[in-house]
C-alpha cells in the first residue's frame, strides 16, 4: 500500500518535472539555452541506455558509443543521400535501431557467455573498428572531416527540435522504466546482484544479458540519430571514447540503477561542460574541462558512490524502513500486551 | 521405519555413478555412486573437507565432473547447466549464504516464484501485474518465520535470517528434489527447531525428495530415511541410520576422528 503511494507521488513529481521542462522555451528563449537543453535531453537518453547495462544488469561496456555512432551515421547518411523529409528521418532512426540491435546481439552472443570483462573488451574492440571504418570509408562518411546534411525543414526551428528531444526523452524514460520493472527487468537486477544464484533459480543468464544489451543498443542509437539532427553534421567524434566516457560519467554521477539519475547526470555534465567553456574566456585552464570532470568523478565515487539520485533514494528507503520497523515494533508490542492481558 | 518397500528400489530420483572431480592433483570427490529414492529423506554426513559441498555442486551443476555421471529422474543430466537442472525440478540451497543483497526479502523470494511459474521472458508487462507472485512469496516467507521482514534489504538481515531466506527461496521453487546444504548452520540454537520443523513438514507432505548435508549427526538421525557417509571424497557407507550408527568403519573413520567434538556437542 505504501509502495503504491510512493509511486503515485513519484508520478506527480515526474509530471511536474516534465511540465517544467516543457515550459522552459516560453520562459527563456535564448538560442544557446535551448540548444543546451536539447543536448541534455539527448544525452539523457544515451545515459539511460548505458544505465540499463551498468546499473540494471551490471555489465560494463567500453564501447557503448558504437551504437550512438551507428544511429548518428545512419541518420546523417540517409538524410544526405535520400531526401530531407520527416519520413526519411523516421526511417533512418528505424534503420539505425535495427542495425544497433543486430550488432549488439552479435557482440553479446560472442562474449556474454564468458566473464563480464570479455564484453567490456569486445565492445572496446568493435567501437574501435567502427571508428576506423568511419575514417576510411570516405565515399560514405567523408572520413575524419565528416559532412553536413540537410534536415527536414520543420526541424530547423530550435523550439521544435527541443520539444522533439524532450518528447523522445520522456517516451524513452517511460519505456525503459517499464522494461526495468517487467519480469525480465527484475531478473536483470537479480543478475546484477548475484549471477550464480539467478542461474540456480532457473533463469538462463545469457538470454537476459543479451536482451539488456540489445535494448541498450537500440536506445543509444536513437540518441545518436537525434544528436546529429541538432548539429546537421556528423563526423567520427560520435565513435570516440569520449562519448562512452560521457555516458559512464553521467550514469555514475546521477546514480547507477536509477533511470532518473541518468537524466540528472546528463544535465549536470552538459551544464558543466557549457559553463566551463564559458569560463575559458577568463582562464585557459577551463578549456581543459575534462580535468574538472575527473575531479568531479573522484568526489562522487568517494563521497556518494550511489550517485545523486541513488543517495537520495537510499536516504528515503532508510527513513521508510525505520518507520516500518517502528510500526512493526508497535504491532508486536500490542500483541504482546494482548497476550499478557 | 515407515514402510521401506523393496519393490520401490528401482524408483530412484537421483543416481550418480563413479562421480569424480579432481582439482589439479587433488581429488575432491572420488568415484561416488549414490542412489536417492524418490520421496525419501537422505542425509549426507562427513567431516569438514570430506567433499560434501563439492558433491552438491556436482549434483546441481555448478561443477562438471571429471568422470562419472549424474542421472535425475532417469535422465542423464551430466552435461546440463544449473538452470536446466532447476527447470527439471532440482533445487538447492547454499551453505555460504547466497541471496540477492540489494533486493528486498520479498523480491528475493518473488524471483524464485516467478521462475517456478515459468514467467521468464516477459519484458512488456509490469511485474506489478503479477500480484499473486508476491502473495505466494509471502506465504513461503511466513513459513520460514520471515514474514515480518519482507520490506528489508536482504543484506541488512542477520546471518540466521539470511539462512531462512535461502530456505524460502528454495521452497518457492517447489522442486521435486531439494538439496539442502547445512540449512541450520549459523542459525541461533532457539531457532533451529523451527527450521527443522519446516524441513519436517516438507518431508511429511511426502511428495518431495530431500537430500541434506549435515555436520551434526544427531540432528539428522530422526529425520533421515537413509544416511550416506562421505570421507576424504569417498563414499564410506550408505544405509539406514541405525546401520550407519553401528557401522564400524564409520565409527573408526568419522566418529573416531571427531570423537572429541561429538562429546563436546553432546555435553551441552
Amino acid at each position: 500500500m505504501s509502495g503504491m503511494r510512493t509511486s503515485k507521488i513519484g508520478t506527480i513529481w515526474f509530471v511536474i518535472f516534465v511540465a517544467g521542462l516543457a515550459a522552459l522555451p516560453f520562459i527563456n528563449d535564448s538560442r544557446s539555452f535551448l540548444i543546451l537543453m536539447t543536448q541534455i535531453c539527448i544525452f539523457a537518453v544515451f545515459a539511460m541506455s548505458y544505465d540499463i547495462l551498468l546499473g540494471f544488469t551490471g555489465i560494463v561496456s567500453f564501447g557503448h558509443c558504437m551504437f550512438f555512432g551507428i544511429g548518428a551515421y545512419t541518420s546523417g547518411v540517409m538524410l544526405d543521400r535520400l531526401d530531407a523529409s520527416i519520413g526519411t528521418l523516421l526511417l533512418s532512426v528505424l534503420v539505425g535501431v535495427l542495425l544497433s540491435a543486430l550488432l549488439s546481439y552479435i557482440v553479446g552472443m560472442l562474449s556474454l557467455r564468458l566473464k563480464s570483462h570479455f564484453y567490456a573488451m569486445l565492445t572496446l574492440a568493435f567501437s574501435g573498428l567502427l571508428l576506423v571504418l568511419a575514417e576510411k570509408w570516405r565515399s560514405l562518411t567523408n572520413g575524419n572531416d565528416g559532412f553536413t546534411f540537410p534536415i527536414p525543414s520543420v526541424m530547423k526551428d530550435r523550439t521544435v527540435l527541443y520539444f522533439t528531444a524532450l518528447a523522445v526523452m520522456v517516451v524513452m524514460f517511460l519505456l525503459l522504466r517499464r522494461f526495468t520493472q517487467s519480469p525480465v527487468g527484475r531478473v536483470l537486477l537479480a543478475i546484477r546482484e548475484n549471477e550464480q544464484r539467478t542461474e540456480s533459480l532457473g533463469y538462463e543468464i545469457v538470454h537476459y544479458k543479451v536482451f539488456a544489451t540489445v535494448v541498450a543498443g537500440m536506445a543509444a542509437s536513437i540518441s545518436g540519430s537525434l544528436y546529429v539532427l541538432t548539429l546537421r553534421f556528423v563526423n567520427t567524434t560520435v565513435f570516440g571514447m569520449d562519448m562512452t566516457l560521457n555516458a559512464l560519467l553521467m550514469t555514475i554521477i546521477g546514480g547507477v540503477g536509477t533511470l532518473f539519475g541518468a537524466i540528472i547526470g546528463a544535465s549536470i555534465i552538459e551544464w558543466a561542460h557549457h559553463g566551463l567553456s564559458e569560463l575559458a574566456k577568463f582562464h585557459p585552464i577551463f578549456e581543459r574541462w575534462i580535468i574538472f570532470f575527473g575531479l568531479l568523478y573522484i568526489v562522487v565515487v568517494l563521497l556518494f558512490p550511489a550517485g545523486i539520485v541513488g543517495t537520495l533514494r537510499l536516504w528515503w528507503l532508510k527513513r521508510r524502513g525505520r518507520r516500518l520497523e517502528q510500526s512493526l515494533q508497535a504491532d508486536s508490542n500490542a500483541i504482546r500486551k494482548e497476550g499478557a492481558g | 521405519m515407515s514402510g521401506r518397500r523393496t519393490d520401490q528400489a528401482d524408483d530412484m530420483i537421483l543416481e550418480t555413478e563413479g562421480l569424480t572431480i579432481a582439482f589439479g592433483g587433488h581429488v575432491a570427490v572420488q568415484e561416488v555412486s549414490l542412489k536417492v529414492e524418490r520421496n525419501r529423506f537422505k542425509s549426507i554426513i562427513g567431516p569438514n573437507g570430506a567433499g560434501k559441498t563439492t558433491l552438491f555442486n556436482l549434483l546441481s551443476g555448478q561443477l562438471r565432473p571429471t568422470a562419472g555421471y549424474v542421472r535425475f529422474k532417469g535422465k542423464d543430466i551430466t552435461p546440463l547447466a544449473p538452470f536446466q537442472r532447476t527447470r527439471l525440478g532440482m533445487g538447492r540451497s547454499f551453505q555460504i549464504t547466497n541471496v540477492f543483497p540489494n533486493l528486498t526479502v520479498l523480491e528475493n523470494v518473488r524471483l524464485a516464484v516467478q521462475s517456478q511459474q515459468g514467467v521468464r521472458l516477459n519484458w512488456y508487462a509490469s511485474a506489478k501485474a503479477y500480484r499473486r507472485f508476491e502473495e505466494e512469496a509471502k506465504h513461503w516467507l511466513d513459513m520460514v518465520l520471515l514474514g515480518n521482514r519482507i520490506g528489508v534489504m536482504a543484506n541488512y538481515l542477520a546471518h540466521g535470517e539470511k539462512r531462512k531466506l535461502e530456505l524460502a527461496m528454495l521452497l518457492a521453487l517447489q522442486p521435486d528434489l531439494l538439496l539442502l546444504d547445512e540449512p541450520t548452520a549459523g542459525i541461533s540454537i532457539e531457532e533451529v527447531p523451527a527450521i527443522l520443523e519446516v524441513i519436517r513438514k516438507v518431508k511429511e507432505a511426502g511428495n518431495r525428495t530431500i537430500v541434506l548435508i549435515e555436520h551434526k549427526m544427531d540432528m539428522v538421525l530422526d529425520l533421515s530415511d537413509s544416511i550416506a557417509v562421505l570421507f576424504n571424497g569417498k563414499l564410506l557407507a550408505d544405509g539406514r541410520p541405525e546401520d550407519i550408527m553401528n557401522n564400524e568403519t564409520v565409527q573408526a573413520a568419522y566418529l573416531g576422528g571427531l570423537y572429541d567434538d561429538a562429546v563436546a556437542s553432546a555435553g551441552d
